[in-house]
């Protein structure tokens, strides 16, 4: 009786035949809708910290080291692959790669850090980068910038005052 | 040359160790995916083995909790010499989303040494291979730090003293780099 079970198996196999996967050898093709660690683009990051507001493990840490500085690290080890970053990024500078093979034996290799000029916004005296959503807008009253002809343009009157609108402006970069 | 032929063959052979310490089990749904035929990592030697005192690698799923934490420790106190930890998971590697809870202590490095941390949450099957890839030799590990660095203003810093009027436009003129 066990040997017919035993005979009945082999054939099961037999007619099953190779499944095993040759992963490490040669890498098959990851499913279309496969979320993989999240990419930084730092050329379109305009360092607004919506992805670290909404990140769910707090993995994207903003530190502005000075007025025109804004640090913006992404850790990566406890990252979810969620893709809240991606979705809620204005300038869609996040990606997610289907990159999967970043097993390490340094988590720091994981790590992605974007340092950015910030800008003073003449009104509230925060930061916002050049090409920002406000420029987009072109608000009346609000700065927006020539990058071509390296100059800064506005909008409105009011910023023709004899005083500076804020005082900090004067803050060396060194 | 038997002798020889079986240390090249079965020298890296590890018998692991699972351990979760109070992870949701998306890891060790993983994990037995890697035993199935279809990764199947007996093909490295690699063998689930039931209790620390066979191991040679402790996998270690979920983050460090305070429940599980004098648990965990026993495990690795109790595995031989040569051990490896591996950290499966974004819970084991940093602690995961519930990293700020009550119960949890952080990533499982806060009680026991970590060799290789394998990312994700899950990690696919491929991932935790390829970890184990890394671990033994059969690959080199494919990820590095990125640091961008701003080296330049791209526009000069702005004076109020040398603006310019023209029509209903202002602009600033100097173009001074910082
Ligand atoms: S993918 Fe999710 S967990 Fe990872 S950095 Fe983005 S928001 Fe955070
Ligand atoms: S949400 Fe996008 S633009 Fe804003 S800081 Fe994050 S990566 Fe940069
Ligand atoms: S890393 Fe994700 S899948 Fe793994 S135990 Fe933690 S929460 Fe579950």
């Amino acid at each position: 009786m066990s040997l017919l079970s035993k005979l009945q198996e082999t054939l099961v196999c037999l007619k099953a035949g190779r499944v095993t996967l040759p992963y490490p050898a040669q890498a098959g093709p990851v499913p279309e809708t496969f979320r993989g660690r999240p990419i930084f683009d730092a050329a379109r990051c305009i360092g607004c910290a919506g992805c670290a507001s909404n990140c769910p493990a707090r993995e994207i840490l903003v530190v502005d080291v000075c007025q025109e500085i804004r640090i913006l690290q992404y850790l990566g080890r406890r990252c979810t692959y969620c893709g809240r970053c991606a979705d809620v990024c204005p300038e869609k500078a996040i990606t997610m790669s289907r990159e999967f093979e970043t097993a390490t034996d340094r988590i720091g290799d994981i790590r992605q850090r974007l340092e950015l000029f910030m800008s003073t916004c003449q009104r509230c005296g925060r930061c916002f980068t050049e090409p920002s959503p406000l420029e987009q807008l072109k608000l009346k009253g609000y700065r927006f910038d020539d990058v071509q002809n390296e100059r800064w343009i506005f909008r409105s009157q009011a910023y023709l005052t004899s005083e500076a609108a804020v005082d900090d402006i004067s803050i060396d970069l060194d | 040359m038997l002798r020889n032929l079986c240390q090249k063959m079965f020298g890296r052979s590890l018998w692991v160790y699972h351990a979760n310490s109070g992870g949701c089990n998306g890891c060790d749904i993983e994990v037995l995916n890697v035993l199935t035929p279809y990764y199947d990592v007996e093909r490295f030697g690699i063998k689930l083995v039931g209790s620390p005192r066979h191991a040679d690698v402790m996998l270690c799923q979920g983050p460090a909790m305070r429940s599980t934490a004098k648990a965990l420790q026993r495990a690795y106190e109790a595995m031989p010499a040569p051990k490896l930890v591996f950290a499966i998971g974004s819970c084991a590697c940093g602690g995961g989303i519930w990293f700020d809870s009550y119960s949890v202590l952080g990533p499982v490095e806060k009680l026991v040494p970590v060799n290789f941390y394998i990312p994700g949450c899950p990690p696919r099957p491929e991932a935790i291979i390829y970890g184990v890839a890394v671990a033994v030799g059969l690959v080199d590990k494919k990820v590095a730090p990125v640091t961008f660095k701003q080296l330049e203003m791209p526009i000069p810093r702005y004076h109020p003293a040398d603006l310019r009027g023209s029509g209903e436009l202002i602009v600033y003129e100097k173009a001074e780099k910082v």
